[in-house]
């Protein structure tokens, strides 16, 4: 008795996960370009267009809700659908994180407070870039590639280091900026944590192929206590 | 977010600067992993299945088996129609001893005691291991003769004693509110529900330590079969309870263990996994268990 209908329900929902990651992804993209551009009308869009992503991911939990109650998935079926309900949920935060963004854009306006665009720039491209590989490799199954992605992350916490000091040294030389500067640093706190929440799209596809529930450590999660600012 | 003040910013951003430790995996568990109760080598084990074929003359319908099943568990044995399930369940209190041609190679030991062993009563071991049929299989008497069959066949006489013995078997096999008034009717005038809590009834009136269960509740309805199913949960505190199901969903919900039997290329029925049902349904470890229990087998 073979599964037709849930094997069509369940490629039709990774195709939906997929769908719901490139809505995401393109929020980021859109919501760092509205930054650098300070482009306020294009911010709006991104912050009112963070309704669809909630809206979508309901629409995925909602599916996935029916299949185990209709269809009782077992075993690899059981996991891959658990996992799903992790991922949108993961993908929906970082909805929220491009949203935010889009909000700082329309708090700081048409001001001309200094943005580090190249390297906010970078992290955004970094992180996006982290995400969508690593939404392949949940599709795919792909575990070599699920443990490689979250070591990138790293690449991500330089580029916020080089921000910060950027910061730290504009707004010393003039204090004036220390609240538009804050609003920098939480786009940049923003970007940053959306790389983090890629790695636990990672533990996911490990856990999908394997039934391995692991915690890649995410690397601004432990500190060395000595190390001065 | 963002109205947050400047100090508290930098304290966030403070941590930030400081370099993360080497990214290792922290924790790890797999799923379907549990506790020390599902662990089949520290549990006592009250059937041991020891190198077991069974044959139908010539043909070997069981191939060579080795399975521990443990006291006070539920164990269920799954796989496709044809597999084996009904005749090693059979072998664990020899009733293929009934089927002409039938017999076996290896050992099936309760409590270390091979049953097969010429020096066995075979009426002891089927005292002590009880059988469920798939069609509830009252006989043609009263309820109350139903459940006292087992015990007078074993000398008991004395009508307090009997009396006793059937209301606590009843009871316990979650019938006696619906009998007890009826228990000098005939069991066939029962419900089919009624009727395999009654069999259920009369394969505990003696006393056994391991109850055989082939299909019990498929040839009930669902709430029947709900019935019976909590009932197993009530009675693995007193027994050791082997159930053969080809429902799937069902072996998930009742059992502690579940046994997945395939044919191999002889057309013999053998073991292709066994382990903690949690684990079976979850993460299964052979592929053919996998294709199975997700209904992808064939
Ligand atoms: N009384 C019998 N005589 C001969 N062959 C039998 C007898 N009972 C079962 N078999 C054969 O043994 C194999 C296993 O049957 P069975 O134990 O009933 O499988 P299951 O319970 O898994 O459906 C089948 O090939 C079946 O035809
Ligand atoms: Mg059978």
């Amino acid at each position: 008795m073979p599964r037709q209908t849930l094997d069509r329900e369940i490629h039709h929902l990774q195709d939906e996960v997929l769908l719901l990651g490139s809505m995401v992804e393109q929020a980021l993209l859109n919501a760092i370009d509205a930054l650098k551009r300070r482009d306020v009308e294009s911010a709006k869009h991104v912050y009112l267009n963070d309704d669809l992503i909630n809206e979508k991911r309901y629409a995925i939990e909602n599916r996935v809700l029916i299949l185990f109650a209709t269809q009782q998935p077992i075993a690899h079926d059981l996991r891959l659908l658990a996992a799903i309900l992790e991922v949108i949920t993961e993908l929906e935060r970082m909805g929220d994180y491009a949203k935010g963004i889009a909000k700082i854009v329309m708090r700081i306006g048409q001001s001309d407070i200094p943005i580090p665009g190249r390297e906010i720039s970078r992290m955004g491209d970094q992180s996006v870039s982290m995400l969508h590989r690593a939404l392949s490799a949940f599709i795919t199954e792909d575990v070599p590639m699920a443990y490689r992605i979250p070591k990138e992350d790293d690449l991500v916490d330089d580029l916020y280091n080089q921000v910060y000091h950027k910061m730290m040294a504009a707004m010393i030389a003039d204090p004036e900026i220390i609240d538009h500067s804050n609003c920098i640093m939480w786009v940049v706190h923003n970007i940053e944590r959306t790389a983090d929440r890629v790695t636990n799209i990672c533990e996911r596809t490990i856990f999908i192929a394997t039934g391995e529930l692991l915690e890649i450590d995410a690397s601004d999660d432990e500190w060395d206590d000595e190390d001065e600012l | 977010m963002f109205q947050s003040k400047p100090a508290e910013l930098l304290t966030m951003t403070q941590e930030k600067q400081k370099t993360p430790l080497p990214r290792t995996t922290l924790t790890s568990i797999n799923v379907g992993e549990t506790d020390g109760s599902q662990d089949l080598t520290k549990l006592p084990i009250k059937l041991t299945v020891d190198d077991l074929s069974i044959y139908y003359g010539k043909f070997k319908a069981v191939s060579e088996i080795t399975m521990h099943i443990p006291k006070n568990r539920i164990t269920a044995l799954i796989g496709p129609s044809g597999c084996g399930k009904s005749t090693l369940l059979r072998s664990f209190n020899r009733m293929n001893d009934l089927i002409s041609g039938s017999w076996v190679e290896g050992r099936v030991l309760l409590d270390g005691k091979n049953i097969y062993d010429p020096d066995i009563d075979v009426v002891d071991i089927r005292q002590r291991i009880g059988m469920v049929f798939q069609r509830p299989n009252p006989f043609p008497m009263s309820v109350f003769d139903n459940v006292a069959y087992g015990p007078r066949l074993y000398g008991i006489r004395k009508k307090s004693v009997l009396d006793e013995i059937v209301e606590l078997s009843l009871r316990r096999a979650a019938v006696w509110e619906d009998v007890k008034d009826k228990l000098h009717q005939s069991g066939l005038e029962l419900s089919g529900g009624q009727q395999q809590r009654l069999c259920i009834a009369r394969a505990i009136a003696v006393e056994p330590a391991v109850i055989l269960m082939d299909e019990p509740a498929s040839a009930l309805d669902p709430i029947s079969t709900l019935k019976i199913e909590e009932l197993m949960q009530e009675l693995k505190s007193d027994y050791t309870i082997v159930i053969v199901t080809h429902n799937m969903q069902e072996a998930a919900r009742v059992s502690d263990f579940t046994a997945f039997l395939m044919i191999n290329d002889e057309r013999s029925g053998t073991l292709v996994e066994y382990g903690p049902t949690e684990q079976i349904f979850t993460n299964p470890q052979k592929r053919q268990t996998e294709e199975y229990v997700t209904g992808r087998f064939g």
